[in-house]
């Protein structure tokens, strides 16, 4: 139940107090030695993590612990997923509860230093958007003097929320809702005037209204919202993996590498990086301490990351997202892993 | 060995053996923390919020302290649980006195009220009477009294404006009621030794809301109205009050007020009947004997219990949270998330709590023993 977030954060602060002090293995050998991989994902967001027909969970940053799992374990369903609120991500991922959380959470420098986290990287470069009634005769945020907002509580949005009307001079009422199914709801009945969240999250909100073109996208994204996988702070080898996982789906994207191509390609071609990263060249698994044919398993598991992003939120989604700031560097977006070598 | 010494020696292990425990939590906890790089301590309450807060009892912005947030959410705590507690206690009493009605129709009537509130989660209910409060008319579509508006975004109403000279009748009002408490207490001593009534409740509205009317008019209505008026998006100017306050406070206080019915129903049914049947028999009508013979023998039943269910509604309150309420709890939840110091918040919640429930309980034991039985 919502209302008892702060309950379980009671209980993550409690297991943080009562947790053993013996010393403190690897997280690679601990999840190796489990068999299976714990994922904090979001409880549901359309798109990015979701449960199917079929009772399992799927989605953008679902598909991304698979492939994390894929890469470790060999298996990409050897995963617990743990459901975890904007509250409850981060206590649990510091008391252990998880081996890596990928809840669409913004990258800041509060929650890399002070919060003992280390984000990996990012998997989708959002911004702050509001979506109001096309009645209400609104064109911009920046028209919005006096005007109820509902929010997502515990989250950077009220941050930024409070930091754009107090720069812009303007007065509001926020309203804060835990979940963002009855934030939405709230905003349904009209409770409040706009809604605010990410870009990414307002798309899947507004495609599951009843008359989706009743309502509009104001054209102002009010901050820098990088989302992205972490994990703990202390433990760089699986920092690392993590972060090699990801840049692996980029490059995959980069050097054309699919689901459906990848075991062919394995087996050797005559282009060096995709040798290297498949591991018919070098000993680039050795280093990250894991098998030669990681990366293969990695995206067998759901594709490369154009693969994923088309899948789960692109154009031909629900959701609809163009790529944008998404696309590859060399396509005129960001997204810019580091060479494979 | 003898049985006092074991006695002791059995407690002092005792007591060793909780003080050791929570040493080891203490140093356990210090070293998880120090092990997982995250800093302790209550430092973080001066740091700036950057959030914003709808319900502010005091003054408050995005550029105050986390610490100032936690006030802000204690009083919002506090507030609706006052009203809750005034609320639950008239909605209890009326309850639990009507359940014993001969009239069988009203007796039902509150059955069905008790039986139905008291068995129902109170998430629920509180959940239920948000969604009815958003079925309201859009802010657009008002249902306008006067200067009273009604919507689904809460109720606004004129708010005063104190200006100067406007002390004048807050000292006017003090001296009513003052004069109020000394006039009941002078008509009882009357009554006591005559016999004789005196109109008190007349007197006393006459004071306490006449003296600072007159005291206006003299001093040539220093307060103002702040009457509210339609902006682009939202009523502007005046007092709002919110349909999530309006929603909790109607959950808590019907929700408790049907636990309280009960311990009212039961302390008066555990009065002899013979007391009603001697009341009777003195001529004192039946409203006169539920007031001066039922009711203060009853109490020293109902207050104990009473104690229980006030300390339960405003702990309750913390439910607050799912409607978006910013209590204690809601806006301690944000600063968690903000400053990543679960411990701490929480700490503070319990201490917090601890106090709340801890000053009605000192008040209620107090109330308590004035009203014990005396023995004569």
């Amino acid at each position: 139940m919502r209302t008892t977030n702060w309950a379980k954060g009671a209980v993550m602060a409690l297991a943080i107090a009562m947790a053993g002090v013996s010393a403190h293995a690897g997280t690679l050998e601990d999840v190796q030695s489990a068999g299976v991989l714990k994922c904090g994902i979001n409880t549901g967001l359309a798109g990015f993590a979701y449960t199917d027909d079929m009772g399992t969970w799927t989605g953008f940053d679902v598909a991304y612990c698979r492939a994390v799992a894929a890469a470790v374990l060999g298996d990409p369903d050897a995963i617990e997923f743990v459901v975890l609120t904007g509250k409850t991500r981060f206590p649990a991922l510091q008391a252990g509860e998880i081996d890596v959380l990928a809840r669409n959470t913004t990258w800041t420098l509060s929650r890399d230093v002070d919060l003992g986290l280390t984000f990996v990287g990012v998997n989708y470069y959002d911004g702050q958007g509001f979506i109001g009634r096309k009645a209400l005769g609104v064109m911009s945020a920046t028209e919005l003097d006096g005007a109820s907002v509902c929010i997502q509580t515990g989250t950077t949005t009220e941050l930024n929320l409070a930091d754009f009307f107090r720069t812009n001079n303007m007065e509001y009422e926020p309203v804060p809702i835990e979940t963002n199914a009855e934030a939405r709801a709230a905003y349904e009945a009209d409770r409040c005037d706009v809604y605010t969240t990410d870009a990414s999250g307002l798309a899947a909100t507004k495609a599951t209204f009843d008359d989706p073109d009743a309502h509009i996208v104001y054209p102002e994204v009010i901050s820098k919202e990088p989302l992205g996988p972490l994990v703990r702070h202390g433990d760089d080898q699986w920092a690392d993996i993590a972060r090699w996982v990801l840049n692996a789906l980029i490059i995959a994207e980069e050097l054309g590498v699919t689901q459906g191509n990848v075991e062919r390609l394995a087996g050797g071609t005559d282009h060096p990086e995709i040798n290297r990263m498949l591991g018919s060249e070098g000993s680039y698994g050795e280093m990250l301490g894991l098998a030669s044919d990681w990366a293969v398993h990695a995206i067998k598991a759901e594709g490369n990351y154009a693969e994923i992003f088309d899948r789960y939120i692109g154009p031909d989604t629900r959701l609809g997202l163009q790529r944008g700031l998404n696309a590859l560097y060399k396509d005129g977006g960001i997204l810019y892993a580091p060479p494979f070598r | 060995m003898g049985g006092p010494s074991r006695g002791v020696i059995l407690q002092l292990l005792l007591v060793l053996a909780v003080a050791l425990f929570f040493a080891f939590v203490v140093a356990n906890t210090k070293a998880n923390l120090e092990r997982a790089g995250l800093s302790a301590g209550y430092g973080f309450l001066w740091d700036t919020s950057a959030f914003d807060i709808n319900q502010r009892l005091i003054s408050y912005d995005s550029t105050n302290t986390y610490g100032r947030a936690f006030i802000v959410g204690g009083l919002n705590t506090v507030l609706v649980a006052s009203m809750g507690v005034i609320a639950a206690t008239i909605i209890g009493f009326l309850a639990g006195i009507l359940r014993l009605s001969p009239n069988f129709l009203i007796s039902r009537i509150v059955t069905v009220y008790v039986e139905f509130t008291r068995n129902v989660p109170l998430l629920l209910q509180i959940i239920f009477w948000w969604v009815i409060l958003l079925a309201l008319p859009r802010v657009r579509d008002s249902i306008q009294v006067g200067a009273f508006y009604l919507n689904n975004r809460g109720v606004r109403m004129p708010a005063p404006v104190f200006e100067q000279g406007s002390v004048v009748l807050l000292i006017g009002l003090v001296v009513g009621v003052v004069a109020t408490i000394l006039v009941a207490r002078w008509a009882r001593a009357r009554q006591d030794a005559t016999g004789h009534k005196f109109p008190v409740g007349w007197t006393g509205l006459g004071l306490v809301v006449g003296l600072p009317l007159v005291l206006f008019l003299i001093t040539g209505r220093p307060i103002g109205l702040d009457l509210p008026e339609m902006g682009r998006f939202n009523l502007q100017g005046g007092f709002n009050i919110t349909p999530e306050l309006v929603a909790l406070w109607l959950a808590l206080s019907t929700y408790t007020g049907s636990f309280i019915s009960e311990i009212v129903r039961g302390g008066i049914l555990s009065v002899n009947k013979g007391q009603t049947e001697a009341a009777g028999a003195l001529g004192l009508p039946s409203g006169l004997t539920l007031r001066k013979v039922i009711l203060p023998q009853a109490m020293r039943a109902i207050v104990p219990p009473l104690t229980s269910q006030y300390l339960n509604l405003t702990k309750n309150s913390s439910l607050a949270v799912a409607i978006g309420y910013q209590d204690l709890v809601s806006i301690g939840d944000t600063i968690l998330n903000q400053s990543g110091q679960a411990l701490e918040v929480i700490s503070i919640y319990m201490v917090t709590y601890l106090s709340l429930s801890l000053l009605t309980s000192t008040f209620m034991n107090w109330y308590n023993g004035r009203i014990a039985l005396v023995e004569r």
